[in-house]
């Protein structure tokens, strides 16, 4: 049976799964695609069903940004990271800067301060001692404004056409104050929702360097290390829920993160989410929503509902917090997913990014 | 928020709103063309905020959608070969072909570069004159002027290793084919503000006459949509059925004149496919003889391809606007931004991507067949 349209015959659209073949199988990929490292649903799946079935592991079962461990009786956090920045100097920071408020800022979101760095530089045979001398440089500089030490490296060199110049990978650890528990499971519905400031700055400055692209006023990075505004947040009350900073994948995945692990349901105001008009209009113009664009020196902060001015309070006072703001919160309803209330008065669900965002076509 | 927040405010939202709601005495069934418009007024929930007796549906205006299988397996084939770059805007890369996309194909060696301007692509060429540089030439009127652009660039600066591969469509056709559907129901249309901008409004009034039904050109923000929304009832409910320009900041009557005669110098209008809906006559644009040499499809060979699309997806019907995307059996199931049965539930701008990313907190999959209504 069929049915014109004009002079075009349609189909008659038959369900038969047992003849389906996904056109498009995502899932069980025979190889790695870009999506893997997004850090969205692809990512979380490599994880889940590859790295860590063959690890295995209570603590590794945490999937938190920074593992919480037990050694000798003392609670510490301890968590690594690579990055494969490009270019290696964009404006506000460098892979440098990355490699060292990364692994600090995954250590901070667990409350710990970080203490000790590793350093693995992967170089690449060709690229010039000027710049790993600068990379080097800035990393140094991190370190010490985010008053942590490197205690151990590595370097290794790989033939000219097997790297992108530097890549660094780092692992740190630091202690847990007593008293701090923070991880999504403590999330409860009334709980607030907290962002430090603007949200998708970091990603569209790298967009715009490494694309050539420019947005009328040049957006730097807000690549920062955020021990003391953790620090500051945990002297009004250590009762914080879940702290995370929403790098790849943006606002949405950190919050598709903590709704899924919590099992509540997060419903956020898209009025009183922060987003410069810069970021509004490189977004606007790509067709990329700033919820999805990475940021690297800002948190997210579930709080219970009696510490959330106070909390904010502290924020504001911190030169990394300045622009802190509540954006919605905790609820019991649609648990586990989350939901923005738009301008006009209407709902939309925010959905966990599937790999990356990608640039429209018109 | 300069060009963005004055688009987006609430209080005018509420009076247009207002204005809708007290002017609708019946039910009446609207199409936006675009599927950018599609996008704004399910991610700002306007279609929750109007009366239930206007009825938005949702039409064929994705680029991405409306590519044919074959035309994505022939990119996907020369994609593949060795000595080719090829490169596309982002969101091709993701839609589905017959078994991989593009994504898997540069993961498997190929050399697939995004680009955010085809101008870039002939760039690329430039900088690589031993290899060949394929641009994936698809889209509306829109996109057709800068990829059109850039083949006579090509051609005017002797850029032998440059080429495209052509898909582009053309609206008017589009609407035509929608109106002569048994099954139709439009009303109404808000047309592509962005395509208006290019060609401006003069091939409306023809069909606007001859179907009987208002075309209100509209932009793209939410203020926008409402203001299409506003005039094409109030037409409606006074029995009118003209061409009224919404988006007279982008909108000139004549469109673009430098734009249109570049398209005219490097295009000829033909018949083109689009997928999940057939080939509509003087539907699309391929190369003019005098660009022939710039065609991929003439450049590389690439007949012969057997494309496999999947029985189960009603792509074809949403585009139509004979199905909402949440009446479809596979929706949300076998379909998902996941697991992508058809170009719609993936693109950017697919009206099925748009219901399952933004509106599954109010929506079930609903297991019916598409009821037409005269």
């Amino acid at each position: 049976m069929s049915e014109t349209i004009g002079t075009t015959e349609l189909r008659t659209p038959v369900l038969d799964p047992a003849a389906w073949t996904c056109p498009a199988p995502l899932r069980d990929q025979p190889r790695i695609v870009m999506g893997h490292g997004g850090g969205g649903a692809l990512s979380a799946e490599l994880v889940q069903h590859v790295f860590a079935p063959a690890f295995g592991g209570d603590v590794l079962a945490q999937l938190g940004d920074a593992a919480a461990l037990s050694l000798g009786g003392v609670r510490m956090a301890f968590s690594t990271d690579s990055f494969v920045v490009r270019p290696l100097f964009f404006p506000g920071g460098s892979i440098g800067d990355l490699a060292v408020n990364g692994t600090v800022n995954d250590l901070a979101m667990s409350g710990a301060r970080a203490a000790y760095l590793s350093c693995g530089f992967i170089l690449e045979e060709g690229v010039e001692m000027e710049t790993v001398a600068r990379v080097a440089e800035a990393f140094g500089a991190a370190a010490r404004t985010a008053g942590v030490e490197v205690a151990t490296g590595d370097t290794k060199v790989v033939e000219a056409g097997h790297g992108d110049g530097i890549f660094i990978n780092t692992a740190g650890i630091g202690l847990i104050p007593a008293g701090v528990d923070l991880r999504p499971q403590r999330v409860v519905p009334g709980d607030v929702v907290l962002v430090s400031g603007a949200i998708g700055v970091h990603g569209v400055a790298i967009m715009s360097v490494r694309e050539g692209l420019e947005f009328g006023v040049e957006i730097e990075s807000d690549c920062a290390a955020l021990g003391g505004l953790v620090d500051a947040m945990l002297a009004v009350t250590p009762d914080l829920h879940v702290l995370r900073d929403p790098t790849r994948g943006g606002l949405a995945a950190a919050l598709n993160e903590i709704a899924a692990a919590s099992g509540t349901g997060v419903v956020i105001r898209e009025r009183d989410v922060p987003v410069p008009p810069a970021v509004a209009n490189a977004c606007a113009v790509l067709g990329l929503d700033p919820m999805y664009v990475a940021n690297e020196g800002k948190l997210v902060a579930f709080v219970p509902r009696e510490h959330a001015d106070a909390v904010l309070d502290a924020m504001r006072a911190h030169p990394l917090g300045t622009e802190s703001r509540i954006i919605g919160e905790a609820v019991d309803a649609h648990p586990g997913m989350v939901v923005a209330r738009t301008g006009l008065g209407g709902t939309r669900v925010v959905d966990l990014p599937i790999g990356e965002q990608l640039p429209r076509i018109c | 928020m300069k060009y963005i927040d004055e688009f987006q405010d609430p209080d005018l939202a509420r009076r247009l709103l207002d204005d809708i709601h007290s002017t609708v005495t019946r039910p009446w069934a609207l199409m936006e063309v675009c599927g950018g418009q599609t996008h704004t007024i399910i991610r700002h929930g306007i279609d929750q905020l109007l009366p239930d007796q206007v009825e938005l549906i949702h039409g064929p205006g994705c680029p991405v959608c409306v590519t044919p299988l074959e035309v994505i397996d022939k990119a996907l084939e020369i994609a593949s070969r060795p000595g080719v770059i090829f490169c596309s805007f982002g969101d091709m890369l993701r839609v589905p072909g017959t078994g991989r996309d593009l994504f898997q194909v540069r993961s498997a060696g190929g050399d697939v570069r995004v680009v955010y301007s085809p101008l870039d692509a002939l760039r690329i060429a430039q900088q690589n004159p031993d290899r060949e540089v394929v641009f994936f030439g698809i889209g509306f009127e829109t996109t057709a002027p800068p990829n059109a652009m850039t083949v006579y660039q090509a051609r005017k600066l002797g850029i032998p290793n440059f080429s495209l591969l052509v898909s582009h469509v053309r609206v008017p056709p589009a609407i035509e084919a929608i109106m002569q559907s048994p099954t139709c129901r439009v009303q109404g249309f808000l047309a592509a503000g962005h395509v208006c901008s290019v060609m401006g409004v003069g091939e409306y009034p023809e069909l606007a006459e001859r179907f009987r039904v208002p075309i209100v050109v509209t932009g793209f923000e939410p203020l926008d949509i409402l203001e299409g929304v506003r005039r094409t009832v109030a037409q409606l409910e006074r029995g009118e059925h003209t061409v009224d320009n919404a988006y007279p900041r982008a909108v000139r009557p004549e469109g673009n004149p430098a734009a249109r005669a570049m398209l005219e110098d490097v295009f000829e209008v033909t018949d083109r496919a689009w997928r999940g809906i057939g080939v509509i006559p003087d539907s699309g644009w391929r190369l003019s003889p005098k660009y022939r040499e710039y065609d991929a499809e003439h450049r590389f060979s690439v007949d012969g391809i057997q494309t496999r699309e999947p029985a189960a997806c009603r792509s074809g019907e949403v585009l139509q606007g004979l199905l909402k995307p949440h009446e479809c059996e596979a929706f949300g199931t076998l379909c998902t931004p996941r697991t992508p049965l058809g170009a719609t539930m993936v693109s950017s701008e697919g009206a099925c991507a748009a219901y399952y990313l933004y509106r599954r907190l109010d929506l079930t999959p609903a297991p019916r067949e598409a009821t037409p209504v005269v």
